[in-house]
């Protein structure tokens, strides 16, 4: 018994060393040379970061793309779910306002449009996407805010619709943050 | 066929690309004979040398347990300590606190049983040191303890009468040397080209497009997340898991992430049939898990690119099913697939939210965890199998009417009773496991602790109930995930879940390895024409028989308070 405490303890601190110090040396070594450096791919804007291109943040003002809701508010210091339940009440009123406040602020579209990325939270609270049909249902009203023609708006829609792996495996989808980016440079 | 469901069968059909080739190499490195990785012997040899270990000192099954039980013991007190004064230790960017002593005990037995389970949050809950140093650390281990002891299983049935069962140390350096460090170091340098943080900088902060200030958690998650998946830990390196932008950037990352959990454990499978010489028992036992899996796939994908049926009725589009919990760029399908992979792997990991998933997905989520040996977590699905099979030999001993072996060794009371007791294990700790918290639940609301039971449940009625249940077959399964939504952070379930993690991890694991023990030191007898034999089709089935009755007998009414009386409700 004896013997087995003291290997034990002795392969514990060897492998301590490969396992934790050596091994994520050589991935933190090899990620420095990824595009964010190993921190993680930054948007700038004017030479300052405005964002990561990973990670989703809040949109509210109507002349923006919104993103879809958030359980913490895209607090990207604290990533959760709503983990509601699908037969919450709470919850589905919760949803039910959602539709609401887009029908509100949409009021061309129909309940049918409404595709259901736009009212329910993601898992992480920080998705950074959006589904195609949730940017196409917004461009009558951005086109309104900015005063500029759909048929521009549409097209960046378009161009920043990232189509499934290969074109072959799973959604497609759009990041919300470089389209808005988009946007404003539209604008000038 | 549209896209989403083309990603699951390209993921599967490239899983067991990957698995089956590393099924044999696996065989071949445990049995000793030459493969192309030799050349890490110098450092295997380095290791024994510093560790003062003789590989070649042979064990029987008890010294083998004695080994394994010490160095998780060490671990455990190891991890204890470091937890609970991480605050005061270096690699603290973020300035976390320390955690209390019962988390710290759930948290430090959750992970050396490679559960995983989390009652805290990886941004907030945790340090760079701790994350490496104890979790990171224990993800290794712990997959390597499970490897070795199905190892141990495994040389039982190799020759025809055996008591030396190889060296617990060799087995367990190896699964680490020449399986789970090169494919994490090749996994962690894909997703950092992915964009999964690697670098030691703390938080982040920036002004958004609106203006807001936002606060962003990085760290060197990369090197953590690919072990995390390659040994079926499933701990998040972020509190969200795998649905953080930052630990699953992209489609490509989901595929590596689900790819990655589950070569291990269909590797086993096969690597068991070729290294006992019987390819084809370890083919039929992963074709009943095969055929297993995809009765708990098939109806969890369709019922989640169903839709939810309250949000229907509000008039809303679901074209591509239901979205509560999960991220755009994943889509339901492949969050589905993702949810039952990991429920029958004991993985944890999550790509989506399980408490916000439809009630019958719950049902088979929880489902895939009684069962657990569905391919099952890295070595000890396969011990789980071994327990099914032991029960399957000897009902079909009786209704033939003739003394019940396995592989040439009779298998007698003794070894029936061990079964019978490890089958019986997780109904017990599952089903008062949350019997006691219903009680606390309803009686005693008012509990001055850190979480009030009155509070502790997210959503109401039969979903709340499921949380409860979800949690407890978590623990019990090892498995790790949950429905989230409960408050978990608190005396009561730190210290009953903690309790229900060790059991649940170390009996499975003794049970099985006593009986191939007992078995394996058992005269051999030869095969004649009264013997049954295990690796055919009806026996196979009998099998699969076993399963489904026992569990079902076990978990129906559960079940049915939980998941299926919420679908039930819905449906008006």
């Amino acid at each position: 018994m004896k013997k087995y405490i003291i290997q034990s303890l002795r392969l514990t601190l060897v492998l301590m060393v490969l396992l934790c110090v050596i091994y994520p040396l050589i991935v933190a070594f090899a990620g420095g040379f990824s595009k964010g450096k190993g921190g993680g791919e930054k948007i700038t804007k004017n030479g300052k970061v405005i964002g990561y291109a990973a990670i989703g943040q809040s949109f509210t003002k109507p002349e923006y793309f919104w993103g879809r809701p958030s359980a913490v508010g895209y607090n990207a210091a604290g990533s959760a779910g709503s983990n509601k339940g699908p037969s919450n009440p709470d919850y589905l009123k919760e949803v039910s306002n959602r539709i609401d406040t887009l029908l509100k602020y949409n009021p061309s579209l129909k309940r049918s449009d409404i595709p259901a990325d736009m009212v329910t939270a993601s898992g992480s609270g920080l998705d950074p996407n959006i589904s195609e049909q949730g940017a196409i249902i917004q461009i009558k009203r951005i086109a309104a805010y900015r005063k500029i023609d759909e048929k521009s708006v549409t097209e960046l829609v378009v161009k920043n619709t990232q189509g499934p792996l290969m074109g072959l495996f799973g959604p497609s989808s759009v990041n919300v943050l470089k389209l808005n980016l988009a946007l404003d440079e539209l604008k000038k | 066929m549209n896209t989403e469901l083309l990603g699951i069968i390209a993921t599967y059909l490239l899983t067991l690309v990957i698995a089956i080739p590393l099924g044999k190499y696996l065989a071949k490195v445990f049995a000793g004979e030459r493969v192309w990785t030799d050349f890490l012997k110098p450092i295997e040899s380095g290791i024994y040398k510093l560790s003062g270990i003789n590989p070649k000192e042979e064990m029987n099954w008890k010294q083998h347990m004695k080994a394994l039980l010490t160095i998780n013991l060490v671990w455990l007190v190891y991890g204890f300590f470091v937890l609970m004064y991480q605050d005061k230790l270096p690699m603290n960017p973020d300035g976390n606190p320390g955690m209390t002593p019962d988390l710290s005990f759930n948290t430090i037995i959750s992970f050396v049983v490679n559960c995983n389970l989390q009652h805290y949050s990886g941004e907030t809950g945790v340090t760079y040191l701790t994350q490496h140093f104890v979790l990171m650390f224990l993800q290794f281990v712990s997959c390597a303890t499970g490897i070795a002891a199905a190892v141990v299983l495994f040389k039982a049935f190799r020759d025809k009468t055996s008591t030396k069962l190889g060296n617990f140390w060799e087995f367990f350096v190896r699964s680490i040397t020449r399986l789970l460090l090169p494919l994490s170091l090749v996994m962690a340098i894909i997703l950092a080209f992915n964009g999964s943080p690697t670098s030691y900088e703390g938080k982040d902060q920036f002004i958004s497009v609106q203006g807001d200030t936002v606060n962003v958690s990085r760290g060197p998650a990369a090197a953590f997340i690919a072990i995390k998946h390659l040994g079926t830990n499933g701990g998040g390196w972020f509190g969200a898991n795998s649905t953080h932008p930052l630990e699953n950037p992209n489609y490509i990352t989901n595929m590596v992430e689900l790819i990655a959990q589950v070569i291990i454990p269909i590797a086993m499978v096969i690597a068991f049939g070729i290294f006992i010489r019987r390819k084809r028992l370890g083919w039929m036992i992963f074709g009943v898990m095969t055929i297993g899996m995809l009765l708990l796939l098939i109806p969890t994908v369709s019922s989640e690119l169903g839709g939810s049926p309250a949000i229907a009725k509000m008039g809303i589009s679901q074209a591509t099913g239901a979205m509560e919990g999960k991220e755009v760029r994943f889509g339901p399908a492949i969050s589905a697939y993702w949810s039952t992979v990991t429920t029958i792997i004991s993985t944890g990991s999550v790509n989506s939210m399980h408490d916000s998933t439809m009630p019958l997905t719950g049902a088979w989520q929880l489902l895939g965890m009684m069962i657990n040996s569905f391919y099952g977590g890295c070595g000890v699905g396969v011990l789980n199998y071994f327990i099914y099979l032991i029960i399957a030999v000897f009902i079909s001993g009786l209704m033939v009417g003739r003394t019940p072996e396995f592989l040439g060794h009779k298998v007698e009371a003794r070894e029936v009773k061990i079964a019978a007791l490890i089958t019986l294990l997780s109904p017990f700790l599952i089903l008062t496991g949350t019997a006691i918290a219903s009680y606390v639940f309803t009686n005693h609301g008012e509990a001055a602790w850190a979480v009030q039971p009155k509070n502790w449940l997210n959503n109401p009625g039969f979903h709340g109930f499921s949380e409860m249940l979800y949690e407890m077959t978590s623990s019990n399964a090892n498995n790790g995930s949950g429905f989230e939504g409960l408050g978990d952070n608190n005396v009561f379930w730190n210290v009953a879940t903690g309790f229900v993690l060790f059991l649940g991890r170390f009996l499975p694991i003794i049970g099985p390895i006593a009986i191939a023990g007992l078995l394996g030191a058992k005269k051999y007898i030869p095969e004649s024409a009264g013997t049954l034999k295990t690796d055919t089709l009806t026996f196979s089935l009998m099998t699969f028989a076993v399963i489904v009755v026992l569990n079902a007998l076990s978990y129906f009414p559960a079940l049915a308070l939980g998941p299926l009386a919420e679908y039930f409700t819905m449906l008006k």
